[in-house]
C-alpha cells in the first residue's frame, strides 16, 4: 500500500543571536512520507537547506524518544505540537494534513532567553535543582534497599511525579511563564517518599525561592502547563506544592 | 610496552577487598589539592563526579548537552541488576558472576566482572536513598523482574523509564554538589582534545558550542565517561549526538583501544519503516518477558497475523532454545531474528521484521497487568508505527544499540595514558563480547559510584604534579590543532552533507561490520571506508560560522572521528578468526549456526595502539578463566 505523501508550508522562526531580532520564514517542503516524525521532516529540510549552501535550522534533540527533554518547539500556538502526551520528538506526520501550514516558534518565556532559531537555554531549571532537589545522601552511606518501606501507591505516586523531562513546555505553555510544574513535579516525588522527609521543609522553601529569582512568573491556576506537559504531570502536584510550602513556611522552624 | 591489567592476587571473593586496603589513601585536607576534569554526565559521569565531591576533590565536569540530565542514560528503559536475591530464586553475586562471565561468550576479565557483581547491592541502596522510585509490591517492598541470559528475577526497574530515574538520581547527587559549590558545571561544551604532559593527563579542551570558541580546562586526573559508539551505524537505537570523539581523540593521544569489533545488535528494535528515518526505536527488552517472538511456517505468509493459526507459527526461539526461549540473551535473539528473515520467513512490508505477540500473556494475566507492565512501550509503540499492540502483535527487528569495545582500563580503571580515566560504556571492561539485559546501567554506577573514587587516589597518593596552568605549551600546541582542523573543515564547501556521507557510512558498517562478518566482506569494508573517508574530506560541505553555534560543524567533527572508527572496528573483526558474542564471523560456525568460539588462539582481549591513520599495532592482553570454565555457551 502506498502512502499518500504531503505538500507542506513551514513558517519557521529564526533567530541569528539572543541579540538579533527574529522574523518568521517561509519554507516548503515537498513529498514528505506520513511515517516520518515532525523531527525527520526537519531533518528532510536542513538537509536541502544544507545542500543549498544555506544554514540550517538550529533546534534541539536527542533521545527522539520523548524522554531526555531536549526537543521542545512551539507548533501552531502549541508547546509540543497538536496532540496531547507527547514531546516534538514523539510527532508524527499522520497527524498533518496535505497543504498544511505550520508555524513553528521556540518555547518563549524571561527565564528561558532565546540562543538561535529554536533553542533555548534553559539551564534555570538545573539552578532550581541545584538550590534543593535533591535528598542529601552521600555515596557510600546508605542502609540495606529494604529497610525502606512504601507501600505502592505511594511509590506509584512518586513516580508518576518523577517523570517530568525538564522540557520546559509548562512554563512556554504559561501565560505568566510560571515554573511551578516543574518545581512542583520535584517537590512531590521527594516529598512523598520516606527518604524526602527530613529536608521536607527546608526543599520546598529553597526550591521556591530559586525559582521566583530566576524571573519565572506567578501561578495563577490557569493550568494550561498541565495540558501541554507531554508526561501529564498533574496539576493536583502544584496543589501539594502549595500545601508543603505554607507547611514549612507556617509550621517549621527551619526558616530557608 | 606491556599491557598490565593489575588484577590483584588472591581468590577472587577478596580481590576487591584487598585491593582497597593496598590503595593508598589521599587525605581529606589533601584531596582539595587535586582537581579532576569529568567529561560526560550520564550514570557514570555523574555518579562519578558527585561521589568525587563529595570525598573532597574539586570537580570540573563538561558535557555536550544543555543539562546533565540529558545524558544518553536518560533512555534506558527495562532495569538494572543487582544479586539481591529479595525474590528468594536462589541468586548470589556468584551466579551474577558467573552468568556475566557466560552471557560475554568468556571474552571478559573474571575479576572485573566479579567485582562488579560484588558492588551491585550497594548501587541500589544508593540509589533507594537517593529516592529512586523503584517498582514496589503491595507489602512495600521491592519488586523485581527478568531480563534475557538470566534465569531468574533480579532486575529492578522504575516502569519503563528506569534509566532516567537512576540518572536523575545522580543528577541530583551532583546537582546537590554544583550547589555546594564543589563541582564546577560547563554544559554545552564539547571535549576535542586532551592534553598529555610529560606522559601524564592533564587537561582537556572542549569547544563552547555556543560562541565556538575553544576552552581549556587544567587537572592532575581526566575521567571520560562519554558513552558508547553504536552511532557509527548511523541508524542505531543510541540518542542523535552519541558519538565517539572524546574516546578517539583520546586513542590518538595514545590511549589504547580494546576489542573495537564488540557491538551489540538489540533483538527488539522496531523496523525500518522509511528511507528518511533518522533513528531505530528500542522496544525494552522487557518485553520478552511476557511476550513471545514467532514468523509464520510458510515463506512469504503475507496473511494478517491474527489469522495465522497456531499451527502455521513457528515460535522458533522457544524452539531452538528451550530453555531460555523468548529469554535468549541479545546476540543469539538478535541473530535468529535475522536467519529467519534471510531465509524468508521475515513479515511485514520490508519482510525484515518478526512478530512478538502478547495475546497469550494478556488472556494469562488480564490486559490491565500487561498494561501496568509495559504500558509506556505499548504507547510508544502506537504512536510510532500506528497500530496498536494489544490487538495486532508488535513487528520488531535488531538493531546497533551498545558497544562493548571501548578504551582499554586495568582493573583501576585507568587507561594506557597515566591518569586518563574511563568508566561507563567508554570502557571495555566488564561485558566481553557481549552484554547482558540490565548490566549496563548497573556497570556505569558501580564505576561511578564505588570504583573510581576507590582507585584515584592510589594515582595521586603515588605520583608527584608538576604545576599545570592553561597557557602550557601543550594545550597551545593542541588548541592550535584542533583550531587547524576546525578550519579546515568549514574551507572544504564541497557538494555532500555530513548527514548524507554518515548514512553511507552506516550502511557499510550495518552490511559488513554488523550482525554477521566475513573476510571478503570485512576487506572490502576497509577499503570502502578508507575512500569514503577521503570523499568526506575533500567534498563535505558546512555551512555557517565555526565562531557560532554551529550543528553541522558539531556532527561533521563526530562523522570525521567514526570515519577512523569505523576501519578500526573492521580491521579488529577481520583479525579475530572466531565468533564470539556479538562478533559473528560466518567462517566459524557449528553446523546448527551456532557462534564457534576459538579458545586456544582468541581467549585475550585486543587492545589497539594508533600509531598513523590506517596503521595500528596490536596488543594482547590473555585471558584466564579460574572460576567459570570456558564452554560452549548453550543456551538451549
Ligand atoms: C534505548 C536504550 C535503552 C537501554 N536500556 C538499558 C537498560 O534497560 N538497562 C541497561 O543496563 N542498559 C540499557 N541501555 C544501555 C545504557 O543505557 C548505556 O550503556 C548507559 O546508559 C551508558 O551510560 P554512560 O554514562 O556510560 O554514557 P551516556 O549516558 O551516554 O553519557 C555520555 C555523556 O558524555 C557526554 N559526552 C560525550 N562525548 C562528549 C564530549 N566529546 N564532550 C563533552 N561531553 C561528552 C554526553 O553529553 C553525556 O553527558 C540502553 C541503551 C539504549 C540506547
Ligand atoms: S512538568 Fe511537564 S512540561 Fe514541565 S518540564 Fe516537566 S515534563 Fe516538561
Ligand atoms: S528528543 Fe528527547 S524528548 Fe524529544
Amino acid at each position: 500500500m502506498v502512502k499518500e505523501r504531503l505538500n507542506l508550508t513551514l513558517k519557521i522562526w529564526r533567530q541569528a543571536s539572543p541579540e538579533a531580532k527574529g522574523k518568521f520564514v517561509t519554507y516548503e517542503v515537498k513529498n514528505v512520507s506520513p511515517d516520518i516524525s515532525f523531527l525527520e521532516m526537519f531533518d528532510i529540510l536542513n538537509e536541502e537547506l544544507e545542500s543549498k549552501g544555506e544554514e540550517p535550522i538550529a533546534y534541539e534533540h536527542d533521545c527522539r524518544e520523548g524522554i531526555c527533554g531536549t526537543c521542545g518547539m512551539v507548533i501552531n500556538g502549541r508547546p509540543h505540537g497538536p496532540l496531547q502526551g507527547i514531546t516534538t520528538c514523539q510527532l508524527h506526520m499522520r497527524h498533518f494534513k496535505d497543504g498544511d501550514v505550520i508555524y513553528v516558534e521556540p518555547f518563549r518565556a524571561k527565564a528561558f532567553p532565546i540562543i538561535k532559531d529554536l533553542i533555548v537555554d534553559r539551564s534555570a531549571f538545573d539552578k532550581i535543582i541545584q538550590a534543593g532537589g535533591f535528598i542529601s545522601v552521600n555515596t557510600g552511606s546508605a542502609p540495606d534497599a529494604n529497610t525502606i518501606l512504601i507501600p505502592k501507591e505511594k511509590a506509584d505516586l512518586a513516580m508518576d511525579a518523577a517523570a517530568c523531562i525538564g522540557c520546559g513546555a509548562c512554563v512556554a505553555a504559561c501565560p505568566n511563564a510560571s515554573a511551578m510544574l516543574f518545581v512542583a513535579a520535584k517537590v512531590s516525588h521527594l516529598s512523598l517518599l520516606p527518604q524526602g522527609e527530613p529536608e521536607r521543609e527546608i526543599r520546598v522553601q529553597k526550591m521556591v525561592a530559586k525559582m521566583d529569582e530566576l524571573g519565572f512568573g506567578n501561578c495563577s491556576n490557569i493550568a494550561a502547563c498541565e495540558a501541554e506537559c507531554p508526561k501529564e504531570i498533574k496539576i493536583t502536584n502544584i496543589a501539594r506544592l502549595n500545601r508543603e510550602f505554607y507547611r514549612a513556611k507556617f509550621l517549621s522552624e527551619i526558616k530557608e | 610496552m606491556v599491557l598490565d591489567s593489575k588484577i590483584p592476587s588472591g581468590s577472587i571473593q577478596e580481590k576487591w577487598t584487598n585491593h582497597k586496603f593496598n590503595l593508598k589513601l589521599v587525605s581529606p585536607a589533601n584531596k582539595l589539592k587535586y582537581e579532576i576534569i569529568v567529561v560526560g554526565t550520564g550514570l557514570a559521569g555523574a555518579s562519578a563526579a558527585a561521589s568525587l565531591a563529595e570525598l573532597g576533590y574539586q570537580v570540573t565536569v563538561l558535557t555536550f548537552h544543555d543539562s546533565p540530565r540529558r545524558a544518553h542514560s536518560i533512555s534506558a528503559q527495562g532495569g538494572i541488576n543487582a544479586a539481591k536475591n529479595y525474590p528468594n530464586d536462589n541468586d548470589s553475586i556468584r551466579r551474577l558472576f558467573y552468568d556475566t562471565v557466560k552471557g560475554g561468550d568468556f571474552r571478559a576479565r573474571e575479576a572485573n566482572v566479579y567485582r562488579l557483581a560484588e558492588v551491585s547491592n550497594n548501587i541500589i541502596d544508593q540509589c533507594v536513598a537517593q529516592g529512586v522510585p523503584f517498582a514496589r509490591e503491595y507489602g512495600g517492598l521491592l519488586d523485581n523482574r527478568s531480563f534475557g541470559g538470566a534465569q531468574l528475577s533480579r532486575t529492578f526497574y522504575a516502569k519503563g523509564q528506569t534509566g532516567q530515574q537512576l540518572l536523575l538520581g545522580a543528577y541530583s547527587a551532583l546537582s546537590r554538589q554544583v550547589g555546594l559549590g564543589n563541582v564546577k558545571l560547563y554544559t554545552r561544551r564539547e571535549m576535542l582534545g586532551l592534553v598529555v604532559i610529560d606522559g601524564m593527563a592533564r587537561g582537556v579542551i572542549a569547544r563552547n558550542l555556543v560562541t565556538g570558541d575553544l576552552e581549556r580546562f587544567a587537572g592532575h586526573a581526566v575521567v571520560l565517561a562519554t558513552g558508547g559508539y553504536s552511532r557509527v551505524y548511523y541508524l542505531s537505537t543510541n540518542a542523535m549526538n552519541c558519538n565517539a570523539t572524546a574516546i578517539w581523540r583520546a586513542h590518538k593521544k595514545g590511549a589504547f583501544f580494546a576489542n573495537p569489533c564488540f557491538t551489540q545488535i538489540h533483538p527488539t528494535s522496531l523496523p525500518l519503516h522509511s528511507e528518511q528515518q533518522s533513528k531505530l526505536t528500542l522496544m525494552s527488552e522487557s518485553l520478552r518477558n511476557d511476550g513471545r517472538v514467532w514468523v509464520p511456517k510458510n515463506k512469504g505468509d503475507k496473511r494478517d497475523p491474527r489469522e495465522i493459526s497456531e499451527e502455521e507459527r513457528d515460535y522458533y526461539l522457544e524452539r531452538m532454545y528451550p530453555s531460555y526461549g523468548n529469554l535468549s540473551p541479545r546476540d543469539i535473539a538478535s541473530r535468529a531474528a535475522k536467519r529467519m528473515c534471510d531465509e524468508g520467513y521475515g513479515v511485514g512490508e520490508t519482510g525484515q521484521a518478526v512478530y512478538l505477540d502478547f495475546s497469550d500473556a494478556i488472556k494469562r494475566l488480564g490486559k490491565q497487568v500487561i498494561e501496568e507492565r509495559y504500558g509506556n512501550l505499548f504507547q510508544m509503540y502506537e504512536m510510532i508505527t500506528g497500530e496498536n499492540p494489544y490487538e495486532v502483535p508488535m513487528k520488531i527487528y535488531p538493531a546497533p544499540h551498545y558497544t562493548m569495545g571501548g578504551l582499554w582500563v586495568d582493573y583501576n580503571l585507568m587507561s594506557t595514558i597515566p591518569g586518563l580515566y574511563v568508566i561507563g560504556e567508554a570502557n571495555f571492561s566488564d561485558h566481553g563480547a557481549n552484554r547482558l539485559g540490565a548490566s549496563a546501567l548497573m556497570q556505569g554506577l558501580a564505576d561511578g559510584y564505588f570504583i573510581l573514587p576507590n582507585t584515584i587516589g592510589d594515582y595521586f597518593a603515588s605520583n608527584k604534579f608538576v604545576t599545570v596552568k592553561t597557557n602550557h605549551e601543550e594545550f597551545e600546541k593542541e588548541e592550535k590543532s584542533l583550531s587547524d582542523q576546525i578550519k579546515r573543515l568549514m574551507s572544504i564547501n564541497g557538494k555532500r552533507t555530513v548527514d548524507d556521507i554518515h548514512r553511507e557510512l552506516g550502511k557499510i558498517m550495518w552490511e559488513y561490520v554488523g550482525m554477521s562478518r566475513n573476510e571478503e566482506g570485512l576487506q572490502k569494508a576497509i577499503q570502502m571506508i578508507r575512500d569514503l573517508r577521503e570523499e568526506f574530506w575533500r567534498n563535505v560541505k558546512i555551512p555557517g560560522n565555526d565562531m557560532d553555534l554551529n550543528q553541522t560543524l558539531e556532527r561533521a567533527g563526530r562523522v570525521a572521528d567514526f570515519l577512523e572508527l569505523g576501519e578500526l572496528m573492521a580491521i579488529d573483526a577481520l583479525h579475530r578468526n572466531e565468533s564470539c558474542g556479538g562478533h559473528f564471523r560466518e567462517e566459524y560456525q557449528y553446523e546448527d549456526g551456532e557462534a564457534k568460539r576459538d579458545d586456544e588462539n582468541f581467549c585475550y582481549v585486543a587492545a589497539w595502539e594508533f600509531e598513523d591513520l590506517s596503521n595500528w599495532e596490536l596488543y594482547k592482553e590473555p585471558l584466564v578463566f579460574e572460576y567459570v570454565k570456558p564452554t560452549v555457551r548453550s543456551y538451549k
